[in-house]
């Protein structure tokens, strides 16, 4: 998805992780996933880069649809599709 | 020929089901045997990310990892002198852990742990506790405790804890798809 078509998105749960390193984002997303149906977006916040490779491997290995990521200043915002 | 055919699909099936059932699992199991704070964190790290990409795992801790897991404010009882010694010059517990490098006498332990606190990394005592709620085993080797003179009292509660031998890490280790040595 583009940037423009990220930002129109509308997130049914947004996980702010930017208080936390590696492994924190990927543990929030894990704990959160279990609180949106299938079909619906998520959104994680991330201050972390390293979170954005993790969170789409994570992704297929968990079979949700990683719609891709913003930068915006400082913080990253990753969407995925359960 | 076609009792022939079935007999053959028998057959396949059999094999694709022993095929399956030798493949390893989605599961990590490693030997932490360091004691360093850095190596202990990094084991820590992978075990509570392995768990979130939703693998099983199974630390086994021997040798100098074994005092990490001894708790601060526990007593073992009654101990021969040399264990009673052993057990005074080995660190007790997770938060007398040291740098494998740039300790200088505690400095660089302490400037490292500042400086994780100010980038938000978890502390190890945090790690730990986040690894026993999300289920990651843990297994000390008992001939560590014998040759350390620890006894199970004064090691931490943790949820998942067992005093295994090498078969148990072994046959962990064959029917895990990651295996590390930390």
């Amino acid at each position: 998805m583009t940037v423009e078509e990220l930002k129109a998105l509308k997130s049914d749960k947004v996980v702010d992780a930017r208080g936390t390193a590696c492994p924190g984002p990927l543990l929030a997303a894990k704990k959160a996933i279990g609180d949106i149906q299938a079909g619906q977006v998520m959104e994680i916040l991330s201050a972390d880069e390293g979170t954005k490779s993790d969170i789409p491997k994570w992704a297929k290995k968990q079979s949700f649809e990683y719609l891709g990521s913003i930068d915006e200043d400082g913080m990253f915002r990753l969407f995925l599709k359960k | 020929m076609a009792n022939d055919l079935e007999a053959q699909v028998k057959q396949l099936e059999a094999q694709l089901k022993a095929l399956q059932e030798g493949q390893p699992k989605d599961q990590l199991s490693m030997i932490v045997f360091s004691g360093d704070l850095d190596k202990v964190l990094a084991a820590f790290i992978i075990a509570t990310g392995a768990r979130a990409m939703d693998m099983e795992v199974k630390m086994f801790f021997t040798f100098w990892a074994t005092p990490v897991l001894r708790a601060k404010n526990k007593k073992g009882g009654k101990k021969d002198f040399m264990s009673s010694m052993l057990g005074c010059m080995l660190p007790k517990g997770s938060t007398q852990t040291k740098l494998s490098k740039l300790n200088m006498c505690g400095m660089g332990t302490n400037m490292l742990k500042s400086v994780m606190k100010k980038k938000n990394v978890a502390s190890l005592e945090s790690l730990i506790e986040t690894a026993g709620e999300l289920g990651v085993e843990i297994a000390i080797c008992q001939m560590s405790m014998d040759l350390m003179g620890f006894k199970k009292d004064e090691m931490i509660d943790y949820p998942y804890l067992s005093y295994v031998g090498v078969g148990t890490y072994l046959s962990d280790a064959q029917e895990s798809k990651i295996q590390l040595f930390i």
